[in-house]
């Protein structure tokens, strides 16, 4: 149905506008204005004109090595992480009992990771992780896998992405769940009258009916994974070396750790702006979906 | 005949229902098994940790045991016991309900207005609320204390509560707009027949039958405010400290005080294992209802 052209809606969406912009705008600025310009320390700001983009863009300074090698580090964690979370989040939700007393308690559990402060993620799995002392390394070490969270670089690229999968798996069931539940009864009877097999009613039935929910749960899931910062912070803290030193990490050492605001601004002003692009490629996506529904 | 007739009828549905069952039963024992696996994957963090909150120090650091084998709830007592621990949890929880509240007061007329009408700069307006979920809370902390700091909000729960609604404001519009989506329109031209004013017919009608898609949101909500903290703890000092303060400052006192941020971590998941319970039925009812 076509939807109704209101200029009065802007009322309804004025309280989320303002909220909204209260927040984002002035710290936006902030950082736009710190990019722009340098400090002699004291307060003392001049202008800098393009100095800090040029420098950041160009991957033979130093900065926009560092920034290059941040920036291929988070892309390929979000894609890792997304490929393992989607489709084991799918196949969880399909195992899920459609309804029974089971489904209650069921959801709880599974939502339980997700409801821990990100902080304590970091300080369970930091235990977790040891070899001695705690059992995840310790059945990997046992097995004879060389790990070390802490000293290997792969060992600790490899745990970030585990604790993601631990983390935000849960949120991929729940949506995928609660979207396969809106499926009417009347699509599997159809399927079960002509004998479809399992795979089949999943890939005519489910699938498709799923497009909606799996591009919010593929946009939400990407850009909290390209944002990824507790985790690495509290388990490694960036190393070994720059192995888990993703963009938001570099990101505050250098704007807290060298009080290189000038920097930090230019380069999260940059970071934004990619995500900006990748994310009006899924939103584009979405709308051409609901278009289609519409039609 | 014609007496047990119907009876036998239904007899015959139910025999054909439990054979219906029993195949389902065969075929559903690989989906359990994956499920049970899985499930424990997930659960063994956790044990960890309330196993940690179990035992001492020491042992913690000494020697990997599956199992407390002295277990005591001292570092619980403890906890309970502290006036500072009890008033950075009542914090917490403070900013929280207040954000929730904020978030899906201000998202439900906004998430009706998406669905319904188009108007100048929609689909723009709908993006950029979107783009604030990924901003990076690490280059905001700054800012945002500048930002509250200027305004006398510093160290209160509102700042915080404030500063939370940059990404739940976004994500409350969105999930309710998907349940929004799912009421039909016919529903708010029969109001208006029945000369229901605009205020009157969203409270009274509109907003029960979105009641599951509230529930979701105040859910998601909860949960993206609870498990934040860069944000929550730049913005307070003492009075306002939310309880993941308090847990960074156990780091220093005395090393690593694993057992008492294990017990602390523990009792982090409660609050949101509550809220989840009320509103599991809404989740397994489903999501963005009829559009998925």
């Amino acid at each position: 149905m076509e939807k109704s052209l209101n200029n009065r809606a802007w009322l309804m969406v004025m309280p989320v506008f303002v909220l909204v912009l209260f927040s984002a705008l002035l710290p936006m600025m902030t950082v736009v204005n710190y990019s722009v310009q340098d400090s002699m320390g004291q307060n003392n700001f001049f202008w800098n004109g393009d100095a800090w983009f040029r420098d950041l863009l160009n991957p033979a300074t130093e900065i926009g090595a560092r920034f290059q090698n941040a920036l291929f580090k988070n892309l390929s964690f979000s894609l890792v992480a997304l490929l393992i979370e989607v489709p084991l989040g799918i196949a969880i939700a399909l195992c899920l009992p459609r309804s029974g007393w089971a489904v209650g308690p069921l959801l709880v559990v599974i939502a339980l990771p997700m409801l821990i402060p990100w902080n304590v993620v970091g300080t369970i799995w930091q235990i977790f992780s040891r070899a001695d002392i705690g059992l995840f390394g310790a059945a990997l070490t046992g097995l004879g896998i060389p790990y070390n969270a802490t000293q290997g670089a792969v060992s600790a690229w490899c745990t970030i992405v585990v604790i993601d999968v631990w983390h935000w798996t849960p949120l991929v069931i729940l949506l995928t769940y609660a979207g396969l539940r809106a499926i009417p009864d009347a699509f599997y009877q159809a399927a079960r009258i002509d004998a479809a097999s399992r795979w089949a009613t999943f890939v005519n039935i489910e699938l498709p009916k799923l497009q909606k929910v799996l591009v919010i749960v593929v946009l939400l899931r990407f850009m909290q994974t390209f944002m990824i910062y507790t985790e690495p912070f509290v388990v490694t803290g960036g190393g070994p070396g720059s192995a888990t030193t993703f963009l938001s990490i570099d990101l505050v050492k250098i704007a807290l750790g060298q009080v290189d605001l000038g920097s930090a601004a230019a380069m999260s002003l940059v970071y934004n702006l990619i995500t900006l692009t990748l994310c009006w490629i899924f939103f584009t996506i979405m709308m051409q979906l609901d278009r289609r529904r519409y039609a | 005949m014609s007496a047990d007739a119907l009876p036998r009828a239904g007899l015959a549905v139910v025999r054909g229902r439990s054979r219906l069952f029993a195949a389902r039963r065969a075929s559903s024992f690989l989906p359990r098994l994956g499920l049970a696996v899985y499930l424990l994957a997930l659960m063994l963090p956790i044990y960890w940790l309330v196993s940690m909150s179990l035992r001492s120090n020491e042992d913690i650091m000494s020697t990997l045991a599956l199992w407390p084998h002295h277990p005591s709830l001292e570092k619980y007592v403890f906890i309970l016991n502290d006036p500072t621990w009890v008033h950075a949890f009542l914090v917490s929880l403070t900013y929280v309900a207040i954000n929730t509240v904020i978030s899906v007061t201000a998202a439900l007329p906004a998430a009706y207005a998406f669905n319904r009408y188009h108007f100048i700069g929609d689909k723009y307006l709908f993006f950029w609320l979107l783009s604030n979920l990924m901003a990076p809370a690490a280059v905001y902390a700054m800012p945002f204390f500048n930002l509250y700091y200027a305004i006398g909000l510093f160290d209160t729960v509102w700042a915080v509560a404030l500063a939370h609604c940059l990404f739940n404001v976004p994500v409350a519009v969105w999930i309710l707009e998907g349940f929004v989506a799912g009421v039909p329109r016919e529903i708010d031209e029969m109001a208006a027949i029945d000369g229901y004013s605009f205020p009157r017919f969203f409270v009274r009608i509109f907003l029960p039958l979105i009641a599951n898609g509230v529930g979701v949101t105040a859910f998601f909500c909860f949960m993206f405010s609870w498990v934040e903290q860069l944000l929550a703890t730049t913005l307070t000092a003492t009075d306002a400290l939310p309880f993941a303060a308090v847990m960074t400052r156990s780091y220093s006192v005395a090393g690593m005080d694993w057992s008492l941020l294990a017990a602390a971590g523990v009792l982090t998941m409660i609050p949101g294992a509550v809220v989840i319970w009320f509103v599991r039925n809404h989740i397994a009812k489903g999501f963005a209802l009829g559009r998925v």
